[in-house]
Formats: structure tokens, C-alpha cells, sequence
């Protein structure tokens, strides 16, 4: 059977990316944390998963059938990704593309952008800084299916009583960024 | 009732059938000219990609899509009637060249000039996968151009 030559196959997706056909490009990068899949639109960052496998048929109910590996797209998120790794990075200089979400989660994202670089802070303390005080649960949920971890840091927030309570990319990986961070890291509850 | 067979995300498709695609076009066009056809191919099934309705027998569709770019081809082959522009007498520009080349360009224009002078597309061709029609198409390549020689003269 002959096989697409590797040039022909980079040069094929490199020209789908150019021509503005795709809906996401994605590619796999290996990280501390375990594999992880970046995606981007022509807005920005959508996605970081912790789960590769299951990653690409969420990213095609939410953004389009159009999905493609496309890994010098995703040049700036895995370089600025490493940096991070590496403590040589602190804050992250790229878009996201957040249009799929609710207004709520939205405005706790953005919010959540603003805790620094070794801080942590709690579910009830950005449900206060975001006008809405009881709403620690609902904070916490929207983190929870925060799409883009790592970038927009949802790992710097913990429990009131200063435990790690969760993550959805597992306690020991929220642990490991905090860590990397330098940040007050609590035995896990 | 029937099922609907569900449509994998294009990279899926993509990989499970590009080797097939592939060895059909070297066997009916030849290495050199299976590469272009390649392309287009799959420019053309990415373009129809969101227009689909079910995910039955893709092999069949995008095969069909692959022996109407062959016929394409060679017909064009026969008739000679491809006559090059005066832009597309030199060599063709290696792919880092115009890749490094274009980074500059807005997006629309920079994949008609990859498109027009790296894979040697028609411009119809360069205006399905654009999705414009071939005049635009013409138009952001040559005003592409332009803007690389203002560049150049710089």
C-alpha cells in the first residue's frame, strides 16, 4: 500500500489551516502533567485537554466537523505552554475563543485571568469579586468545565478551609501546577 | 428505521482514507502529478465536509471526489490549456520560501498566493476552496503579489 509521504501530508494541512477552511486545528503536546491537546480557531485558544482521546468529538459537537491536526498553528500555545513548565513563564499572551460558553462562566473566567502567578484564592472569594458572594458553588462549577485550564488558571482556587477540593484534571495535577507555582500547596483533603 | 451513521470529526476521515486516495491518484496520474491532485482532493472534501448529511460510505465520496480531480487533471494535461501566467514561468518557490515569504500577507490573500504559486491550483479551483468565486480569487493572489513587491522594494 503506498503511503502519503510525511511533506505531502504536513503540506495539506498547513494549505486547510491557510485557506481558512478548518474550524479548529489542534495538535498534542507533552507537558509534566501528562499529554494535553491544544486547540485554537481563528479567535483563539478553545480548548486544553487533559484527555486527548475524548478531547476531538466534544471540540466537533461545539465548533464543527472541520477539525484537523495542524501542529505549526499551535506553535505560540506549546511554546508559551513549555515556558510555563519550565518556570520560565507567568502569565500566558494569547486569545481564547470562549463563544460557546454561558455569560456566567464567561464572566468567571475573566475574572479568574486576574488571580496572579502564586496566589491562590477560594470559590467564595471570586464569587465576591465577581458581585456575586453566595455563589461559591456556581463559581465552582463553572471552573470545573473550565475549558482552557492551565491558561486561564482555574487551579488557583481552593476550598475555604485551604484544601485542594477539586479539579477536573485530577487532584494530584492541580497539586503539580500550585507546586510549579511556588504557591501554597495544602495536603489533599 | 435506519440509523444515521454519525460524521467523524475531519481528522478522523482524513487519516483513514488519505493512503487510499492517495495510491488511486499515483495510479492514474503518475508521483508527480498525484501530489497536486492530493491536494485538491482534500481541499475540495474539507470545503463539502460541513455540508454533509451522514457519515455513510465516505470512502465512496471522497473517491469520487478524488476521480473527478484525475479527470480534471488529465483533461487539462490534453487540452493544454493551461497556459501559465508570466508569474508562474519560474520555477515554482519551495514551500519554506513562500511560507516565510507570505507571513505577512492577510490571511485570504496569503492562501491565494500559497495556493496559486506554491501548488499551482487554478484559480477556480483556488476560489472553491476560498469559497469565493475564481475572480476573487484572482484578485487576492494578485493583490498579494503586489503587496510582496512593495515589500520587497522597500
Amino acid at each position: 500500500m503506498i503511503r502519503v509521504p510525511t511533506d505531502l501530508d504536513r503540506r495539506f494541512r498547513e494549505v486547510a489551516a491557510a485557506a481558512g477552511l478548518l474550524d479548529v486545528a489542534y495538535d498534542l503536546t507533552d507537558s509534566p502533567v501528562g499529554e494535553l491537546l491544544v486547540a485554537a480557531t481563528d479567535l483563539g485558544v478553545c480548548r486544553i485537554s487533559y484527555q486527548p482521546e475524548s478531547a476531538l468529538d466534544v471540540l466537533t459537537t461545539t465548533f464543527g466537523m472541520r477539525i484537523l491536526r495542524v501542529p505549526e498553528r499551535l506553535d505560540p500555545v506549546r511554546r508559551q505552554l513549555d515556558e510555563y513548565f519550565e518556570g520560565r513563564r507567568q502569565t500566558f499572551e494569547l486569545d481564547t475563543d470562549l463563544r460557546p460558553l454561558p455569560d456566567f462562566q464567561r464572566v468567571v473566567l475573566e475574572e479568574l485571568v486576574r488571580v496572579q502567578y502564586g496566589e491562590v484564592t477560594t470559590y467564595g472569594g471570586l464569587a465576591g469579586r465577581i458581585g456575586r458572594p453566595r455563589a461559591a458553588r456556581a463559581v465552582g462549577g463553572a471552573l470545573n468545565r473550565n475549558p482552557v485550564p492551565i491558561v486561564l488558571p482555574c487551579h488557583r482556587v481552593v476550598g475555604a478551609s485551604g484544601s485542594l477540593v477539586g479539579y477536573a484534571g485530577g487532584l494530584d495535577r492541580k497539586r503539580a501546577l500550585l507546586e510549579l507555582e511556588g504557591a501554597f500547596a495544602p495536603p489533599l483533603s | 428505521m435506519m440509523e444515521v451513521v454519525t460524521i467523524p470529526p475531519f481528522e478522523r476521515f482524513y487519516e483513514e482514507h488519505r493512503d487510499a486516495v492517495f495510491g488511486f491518484l499515483v495510479r492514474r496520474l503518475g508521483r508527480q502529478r498525484a501530489e497536486d491532485a492530493f491536494q485538491d482532493t482534500f481541499l475540495r472534501a474539507l470545503r463539502a465536509y460541513a455540508r454533509l448529511e451522514h457519515g455513510e460510505n465516505l470512502r465512496g465520496w471522497v473517491m469520487t471526489i478524488a476521480s473527478r480531480v484525475a479527470i480534471d487533471d488529465s483533461r487539462r494535461l490534453w487540452q493544454g490549456t493551461e497556459v501559465p501566467d508570466i508569474e508562474t514561468v519560474d520555477e515554482l518557490p519551495s514551500d519554506a520560501e513562500l511560507r516565510e515569504m507570505t507571513a505577512e500577507l492577510p490571511p485570504k490573500e496569503r492562501a491565494a498566493v500559497v495556493l496559486r504559486y506554491g501548488y499551482d491550483l487554478s484559480y477556480e479551483q483556488i476560489g472553491a476552496a476560498l469559497g469565493s468565486s475564481s475572480e476573487a480569487a484572482r484578485q487576492a493572489a494578485s493583490s498579494g503579489v503586489r503587496r510582496l513587491r512593495r515589500k520587497e522594494i522597500r
